[in-house]
């Protein structure tokens, strides 16, 4: 029941079902679970709505107009080659930009703690021990009574409880992402925005986070963007893959496997070339 | 909820035992070298007192009661001085570190300041307050005004601007953001301006104290020179060097205390 589509139209998913008939019922039932754990998500993610989104920095147009809908909960990668905008569209996203022209919408309104963003960087104080790093993650919250507990909390999620008494300087590259996660996810956000989180991992580490991340998603619904030079880590990871090229939205792929996904499985490498090829293309263009 | 964290001791931190010693080995070979020097003849007593002779000298002013005043004098018109140049200095390097407009506004003329020699200033300030305390007050905090101005300015400047976008975005405001990030960051910039600032802040006063005083240790030497006692003018040098010593050592410990996040001061 995999399919791969370069438009989301949900015609193809009764394509696909008319194909596996024998196992329709199956299929039906499983749907349905999944419909209901996305119900649940859809309180805790937020949608999100974009509209004619232009950027530029002097004579450089990074964006030229996206338009974009993401349901809420629903896990996004945006790829591209380097300096397309990807990691613009993220910052304006963020709010860490300002928006020349067009709209990001959120449908209902938020709070600054609902939106949270993880850096290629940890971005750790390298003055305060884990525990208050992941304390700074609680906004305007920080203050409140319960601080420490939501911040374990967090911690445990990440599974980084017995560091919370260290510096960060002492921590591998890896736990310090997972500090950063922690940190990112104490307030509960209903969007949480990576900007390329795992490049500076080496690939064994890379594969563990991303299965962290992925839990993560899972257990709290947010809507997740993940902004990511990796095709193979865009396609484990998320529902739906954006190309960007110059400024544009190319392609919009999504991506039906299973969950758990299996690494290196034949459809994931498939759908992983495929867009490479997208990918490439336009580099044979230019 | 701690801010900085830094409160506690770091592992690393013992008070000094045999690695202590160490570095006085050198210090107490050369006095004994001294010594026996002395004792022998080798150098006449004339040029250099045994170091027996400077601390029997020593001993007698401490009984008079004449060098713990005087010490006492010294050490403060350091610290007042200190406190009140290291503060001005800490204060201006906050305000243009975090406002261009100050930084515009001083920073220039603060530069063409620094680059007059504050011991140059000393015949206009004996005009300005004759040989009172105010005098020496004022060369020792010109003196120690610029490093720290100058270390402080350039460890907010140099503060990882992710981490404060980071703070930004979590939400924090501008005291918060001096507190958690701003002020963290510079920090160990901070004590490299105060141990250049003990440094000048004895010097100043030492060449103060000679010039232009009726108390204090440069006094001291000054005046046993006048009645040929050189055992207490190299007293008084000695002391100048065991001050100097135990204000770096203070502030070395300060740093310990409040920079143990920092892989430098981390043992393993």
């Amino acid at each position: 029941m995999q399919t791969a589509l370069r438009t989301s139209l949900p015609e193809s998913e009764l394509a696909s079902r008319a194909k596996f008939a024998p196992q329709a019922r199956v299929v039906r039932e499983e749907r349905q679970e999944e419909r209901q754990s996305e119900r649940q998500a859809q309180t805790a993610g937020l949608p999100l709505s974009i509209r004619g989104l232009r950027k530029s920095f002097g004579d450089n147009e990074v964006l030229r107009g996206i338009d974009l809908q993401i349901p809420a909960g629903q896990f996004v990668a945006i790829v591209g080659k380097s300096g397309c905008g990807k990691s613009t569209l993220l910052r304006l996203i963020a709010g860490l930009e300002k928006i020349d022209a067009g709209s990001i919408g959120f449908v209902q309104d938020v709070q600054p703690e609902d939106i949270r963003v993880m850096f290629q960087e940890p971005r750790l104080l390298p003055w305060a021990r884990v525990l208050s790093n992941v304390e700074v993650g609680l906004g305007r919250d920080r203050s409140s009574g319960d601080a420490h507990a939501r911040a374990e909390k967090a911690l445990a999620e990440v599974g980084l409880t017995d560091k919370r008494d260290q510096w960060p300087s002492v921590l591998s590259g890896g736990q310090k992402q997972r500090v950063a996660l922690g940190r990112a996810l104490v307030s509960r956000p209903r969007v949480l925005a990576f900007d390329e989180p795992l490049g500076a991992l080496d690939a064994l580490t890379r594969i563990s986070m991303q299965r962290l991340l992925e839990r993560v998603w899972r257990d709290q619904g947010f809507t997740a963007i993940l902004v990511t030079h990796d095709v193979s880590e865009a396609v484990a990871l998320a529902d739906r893959v954006l190309v960007i090229d110059e400024g544009r939205i190319a392609h919009d792929v999504t991506v039906n496997a299973a969950r758990p996904r299996e690494r290196g499985s034949a459809e994931l490498a498939s759908l992983e070339g495929s867009i490479l090829s997208h990918l490439l293309s336009a580099d044979d263009r230019t | 909820m701690s801010l900085i964290d830094s409160v506690s001791l770091p592992r690393g931190f013992r008070l000094p035992r045999v690695d202590g010693l160490i570095q006085w080995i050198v210090p107490l070979a050369i006095i004994a070298i001294w010594q026996v020097a002395s004792v022998t003849g080798f150098v006449p007593t004339r040029v250099l007192p045994a170091p027996s002779d400077v601390v029997l000298a020593g001993w007698k002013l401490l009984l008079s009661g004449e060098l713990v005043r005087n010490i006492w004098v010294s050490f403060w018109r350091a610290s007042i001085g200190f406190l009140i140049g290291g503060g001005i200095g800490f204060a201006f390097g906050l305000a243009n570190g975090l406002s261009q407009l100050s930084a515009k506004l001083t920073d220039t003329t603060l530069q063409m300041v620094r680059n007059v020699p504050h011991l140059a200033l000393i015949p206009l300030v004996i005009l300005w307050f004759g040989i009172d305390e105010s005098a020496k007050l004022f060369l020792v905090a010109l003196g120690v005004f610029f490093p720290i101005y100058l270390n402080t300015l350039h460890g907010i400047r140099t503060v990882d601007p992710q981490l404060i976008e980071m703070g930004r975005i979590y939400g924090m405001t501008d005291g918060e953001l001096f507190r958690r990030v701003i002020f963290p960051g510079a920090l160990p910039s901070i004590f490299v301006g105060i141990r250049f600032a003990l440094g000048i802040m004895w010097l100043t006063l030492i060449v103060a104290e000679t010039i232009a005083a009726s108390s204090g240790l440069g006094y001291m030497a000054m005046q046993a020179r006048e009645f040929m006692l050189i055992d207490v003018v190299v007293l008084s040098i000695l002391i100048y060097a065991l001050l100097g010593k135990l204000a770096d050592s203070a502030s070395r410990v300060l740093e310990r205390l409040t920079l143990s996040w920092h892989p430098a001061f981390q043992k393993r």
